[in-house]
């Protein structure tokens, strides 16, 4: 008995394969295993004839295979349905979808915001500063006196004697700690500006700076501040490595290289064999840049760094040319 | 700096490889950007000794070399007439860069031959092509023939940053070597050999203007044979690409690479009244350099006379007048220090910069031009011959005093983030030649070189401290401060967002530079007297182009719409949203502004399959309309009057906020398509950015959502073509019925019906109470009565 309930369900569940297509021979399937006079129906009426020792557990497994069969063929038929809505009508499901509009925002402006967001976790506020810029905050108050040969680190356009189009956004540290007492944590993006065009330079392009000032800040915490914001750019794993430089208006200054991130530190075109990308510049400010803004060296320390964004961007997307960033190609501009 | 490893040597005794030291001085703040083999041409060219000669089977006049080679017996096939058996020769092997091209192992008639046997012009090292290069029998085999020759070198490119004019040489280099190696640098012995008269009888020098040249030394040295410089002086030369000139100039410039003194030669007969003086340059005086240039003199400048007039311009180039010639025979070398900033602010006026002048404006050692006088007459007499007049003079009125620096370890370690003791301090400071005493147990006092002139503060030190004791070692740290959120302010946010809002609605967003051409400005019609037409101007532009800053930003947005046009991109929507630049009512510097402006070109729909209608007036009006409802700004409209002329008059409007003009939009007036060249018509909105930031409504007060259902009424006015749709939709609005909850425009349409200069306007009306369901005749009676005071207000007629 037991095994003719097994194998009337089993059969029942062959039998509905395919079954979906044909409401018809479903509904007689239907009739056939679930009728008032179906084959499950005919178990039901034996059941009186099994030993009463085995009749409770018979009853049970009859039981059960009702339902199973009955689920069965409620979903068979729910697919019955569906097979005939979809024959009744249906849409060519390869036609292409009315797409809603969507634009870009600039791989520069993806950038910058990135690089702030990163520093505003850390603490840093963002903050701005003039384009056209005084020459005594883009060079004077940052260390970089007239006939200094610093000066020529950077060809500068002129807008008189006395300004210029900001060649970095360095002037925005001297402008921040003039308005405030420390401490500071700043971040400064912005365009700036240099007379030199060719395949690796534009004569505009995109700076980010970061200022923090207060008791006790060390070149230790600037190597902190820095490692924790190449992590999160480019990645937990990426090395640095902090080398020596120059720059007027701090000291100890560092150049901060990473791997390459193209070839991981192996050599390759991008890093020129080396192995290392140069990605920002940093150091601790200059005791003479606190003098032109009534800090006392004594009492207060911290760095400052400065970054370019196209060279952070082409890194991040691969970008092999600079120009592209200014020739807004629109080819160019949906890549991102 | 270029440097060679191997004069290199001749200071520093150091065992490390190239690489490792090019490592070493990169991390030490000399960045070495490139290493390259003095000869690259001789990268696999081996010594050989050929073995046996047997004739080429298929070719009379070639030959065949059997060659000791790497790993074992080569055959070589050459055609030159004096190759034979136990000659030691030049074997290039495949793979060789010649001058004249690679070698390969090629098949000659027949014949494999491995390589090359090569002459002297073949290798670049000579001009002997009759054969084969024929080396000496006891030259080694089977080594690099640089190697053999002892003509092998590194060439390194070092990047000096400004604030180490002391690197700017070999010995300069050594230093920063040795204190790499933790070695020292082995200093030359320097014997001069004085023959001649006392110095005195010969010359005198006279400095009148002590400030620019603080100290002036000078030797004589009689009856020099100047003529070319022997073979090892014009190689160390040419080595680092300075042209060999003569022996007497060839010296100077030795010891200026050598010890970064720029030195100069006299011809001595030509000095009027055989003496120097120096003094500054008057106003309006001229002189000749020895490159045949007239120079303008700039006041001030240091010059270097003779008893009669100028002979040099001090510290930056010589003059025609006393250059050393073919017949010169006595010599006067000048060894002085000149004051930094002079020489940088005359060569900078005079636009002449030389390597004399790169060195002394970055400082150099007041104390070293005794050294590089001595060491320039001792190589002259090796490479001249003739006299030294005994002594020397030294002019030097007001000595350089080294400076006393104290260092406070404790502060140091507090600055750097370091745990290094007084003893690791003092160590590492001497390794670079600084004197060190300690002072007490925090203190030390700090002597610097005399070549360190960019040592003059404590921050100097650390700055040194932390160089040699290695960047790399001090502990990464996070700052102690307090708990601070930060971000952007509203006004950063608020551009993010609108940016973001134009992307969701298909803008792209395009950077432009902030200058660009008058001519662009121009072509916008605008009149003359426009605060646009009066562009700050760059006293120094890179070209036309570029020459003006924008006060507008619809100058490079249309050369992007033209841009993409050429490229076939015919429907997009573009956006700055950027500073412009105008004059600033005060102060010397710029109004910067913010400005939003967009173009839209093309199909309102990108997808074809879906609509090919165009864009037109109302998709730039709808932009600016969401702009506007996300900042909250409520009270929008706009104007047919004052907007400007490169809007199309017929399909353009002024932009009003609470009664503020914030800005325009429209269809690109067809004149000013043509001056950009633009084949399709343009819709353009632009918008003051920081006045719309400064109607951004306040934060919303939420309002209980409604819980009776409205009631909606239609009116359908036919009304003069000439009449807005927006002036019935006011009117009801202000007549502030307060079961009225909305109006809206469903419905605008013409036809012949109507009859010509009519519409049909639909609007519709929804009422609701917020505290029961409206009946029919209530909204019935509502209703009739603000038709009728519509079509009372505005004369038209019911549909």
């Amino acid at each position: 008995m037991k095994e003719a309930v097994e194998k009337l369900v089993e059969t029942a569940c062959r039998a509905l394969s395919g079954l979906e297509e044909d409401p018809k021979a479903l509904d007689q399937a239907r009739i056939r295993f679930l009728g008032r006079k179906g084959e499950l129906a005919q178990l039901f009426k034996e059941l009186g004839k099994v030993p009463e020792e085995e009749r409770r557990e018979v009853g049970r497994l009859l039981n059960v295979a009702k339902l199973r069969l009955e689920e069965a063929f409620s979903e068979a038929a729910q697919r019955s349905r569906d097979v005939e809505a979809a024959r009744r009508e249906s849409i060519d499901v390869t036609v292409p979808g009315r797409r809603p509009p969507a634009g870009r925002l600039h791989p520069i402006t993806q950038t910058a915001t990135e690089v702030c967001r990163i520093f505003n976790w850390l603490g840093f506020e963002t903050v701005e500063g003039p384009e056209v810029e005084l020459d005594y905050y883009n060079f004077e108050a940052l260390n970089i006196p007239k006939d200094h040969p610093a000066r020529d680190m950077q060809d500068t356009f002129y807008i008189s004697e006395e300004v210029v189009l900001r060649t970095h956004t360095s002037p925005i540290q001297v402008r921040t700690m003039e308005k405030r007492k420390p401490p500071v944590r700043v971040i400064a993006p912005g365009r700036t500006y240099r007379r030199d065009s060719d395949v690796t330079h534009t004569p505009m392009f995109h700076q980010v700076e970061g200022l923090m000032v207060g008791k006790g800040i060390s070149f230790g915490d600037l190597k902190g501040i820095l490692t924790t914001f190449v992590h999160q750019m480019f990645g937990p794993e990426v090395g640095l490595r902090f080398r020596p430089s120059f720059f007027p208006f701090t000291e100890p200054s560092a150049e901060v290289d990473i791997e390459c991130v193209m070839c991981r530190g192996g050599g390759c075109r991008v890093c020129k064999g080396t192995g290392w990308l140069e990605i920002l510049g940093s150091g601790m400010v200059d005791p003479e840049v606190y003098k032109y803004v009534g800090y006392d060296p004594e009492e207060v320390s911290g760095f400052a760094f400065g970054m370019g964004i196209e060279r952070i961007a082409m890194l991040k997307f691969g970008i092999d040319d600079l120009r592209l960033f200014f020739e807004n190609d629109l080819r160019f501009l949906e890549q991102f | 700096m270029l440097i060679s490893l191997k004069w290199l040597s001749d200071y520093v005794d150091c065992t490390l490889s190239p690489e490792r030291i090019a490592d070493g001085l990169t991390m030490a703040g000399l960045e070495v950007e490139s290493l390259s083999l003095r000869y690259p041409q001789l990268k696999n060219v081996l010594t050989a000794r050929i073995e046996a000669v047997e004739p080429h089977p298929n070719a009379e006049r070639l030959k065949i070399c059997v060659v000791s080679g790497p790993g074992g017996l080569l055959r070589i096939v050459c055609g030159a007439p004096n190759v034979g058996a136990g000659a030691v020769v030049p074997l290039a092997l495949a793979g060789a860069e010649l001058p004249n091209g690679s070698v390969r192992e090629i098949k000659v008639r027949g014949e494999l031959s491995k390589g090359m046997l090569c002459s002297e012009k073949e290798l670049g090292l000579g001009e002997d092509h009759s054969g084969v290069w024929i080396l000496p029998a006891d030259t080694p085999v089977g080594v690099p023939l640089d190697e053999a020759l002892g003509i092998s070198d590194v060439l390194m490119e070092v990047g000096i940053t400004p604030n180490r004019g002391d690197c700017l040489s070999v010995v300069g280099i050594a230093r920063e070597v040795a204190a790499l190696c933790k070695t020292s640098v082995k200093y030359a012995s320097i014997a001069v050999d004085e023959t001649g008269p006392s110095v005195d009888t010969l010359t005198s020098v006279t400095v009148d203007d002590p400030q620019g040249c603080p100290r002036y030394t000078a030797r004589v040295i009689q009856g020099v044979k100047t003529g070319p410089s022997p073979e090892w002086l014009k190689d160390r030369l040419e080595a680092l690409g300075v042209r060999s000139i003569n022996n007497i100039v060839d010296v100077t410039n030795y010891v200026m690479l050598e010890l970064g003194q720029p030195l100069h030669a006299f011809d001595f007969n030509r000095l009027l009244q055989r003496r120097i003086v120096v003094r500054k340059a008057l106003p309006g005086e001229r002189f000749t350099t020895l490159d045949g240039v007239e120079r303008d003199l700039p006041e001030g400048a240091v010059l270097i006379c003779d008893g009669a007039g100028p002979v040099a311009i001090g510290g930056i180039m010589g003059g025609l007048n006393s250059e050393i010639e073919p017949d010169t025979r006595d010599v006067l070398i000048e060894s002085a220090y000149f004051e930094p900033l002079s020489i940088r602010r005359t060569s900078r006026r005079l636009g002449l910069k030389t390597e004399s002048s790169y060195r002394f404006e970055r400082g150099t050692d007041p104390d070293g031009v005794l050294s590089a006088l001595d060491r320039a007459a001792e190589l002259m007499l090796e490479v001249g011959g003739g006299a030294i007049a005994a002594g020397r003079i030294d002019v030097y009125p007001n000595p350089i005093k080294a400076q006393e620096i104290v260092l406070r370890a404790d502060r140091a370690n507090r600055f750097l983030g370091t745990r290094l003791s007084t003893h690791e301090m003092k160590e590492a400071l001497e390794r670079i030649e600084m004197s060190v005493d300690a002072l007490d147990a925090d203190r030390l006092r700090v002597i610097a070189p005399s070549f360190r002139g960019d040592i003059t503060r404590e921050v100097d030190l650390h700055e040194e401290l932390a160089r040699i004791s290695g960047y790399d070692g001090i502990p990464v740290t996070s700052p102690v401060s307090g708990v601070e959120a930060a971000g952007f302010d509203p006004h950063q946010r608020a551009r993010l967002e609108l940016k973001n809002l134009l992307a969701g609605a298909g803008f792209f967003e395009v950077i432009n530079y902030s200058f660009i051409s008058y001519e662009s400005i121009r072509r916008l019609r605008y009149s003359e007297g426009d605060p646009r037409l009066a562009p700050i101007r760059l006293k120094n532009p890179l070209s036309d182009e570029q020459a003006v800053m924008r006060t507008t930003l619809l100058p490079g947005l249309l050369q992007n719409a033209r841009y993409n046009f050429d490229r076939r991109s015919e429907n997009f929507r573009i956006f700055e949203l950027s500073k412009v630049f105008l004059r600033a009512r005060e102060g010397l510097q710029a109004e910067e502004p913010h400005h939003l402006a967009g173009v839209i070109a093309g199909k309102r729909i990108p997808q074809a399959l879906y609509g090919d209608a165009d864009v037109d007036y109302t998709d730039v009006k709808g932009v600016v309309e969401a702009l506007c409802g996300f900042l909250r700004i409520d009270d929008v409209g706009f104007r047919t009057q004052s907007f400007p002329p490169w809007l199309d008059p017929c399909a353009s409007a002024s932009i009003f906020a609470k009664g503020e003009r914030i800005g325009e939009l429209g269809r690109v007036h067809s004149e000013v398509l043509e001056a950009y060249d633009l084949k399709r018509p343009i819709f353009a909105f632009r918008l003051d950015f920081d006045r719309l930031f400064a109607l951004k409504g306040p934060v919303p007060v939420y309002k209980v959502l409604p819980k009776f259902p409205p009631v909606p009424r239609d009116i359908a006015l036919i009304a003069d073509e000439k009449m807005p749709v927006e002036e019935p939709f006011d009117f009801i609005c202000s007549l502030n019925e307060p079961l009225l909850e909305s109006v809206e425009i469903f419905d605008i349409f013409r036809s012949d019906q109507l009859g010509t200069g009519k519409k049909s306007i639909g609007y519709r009306l929804t009422y609701r109470a917020d505290d029961r369901s409206l009946t029919d005749e209530e909204v019935n009676a509502l209703h009739v009565e603000l038709v009728r005071k519509v079509t009372a207000r505005f004369g038209v007629s019911l549909r």
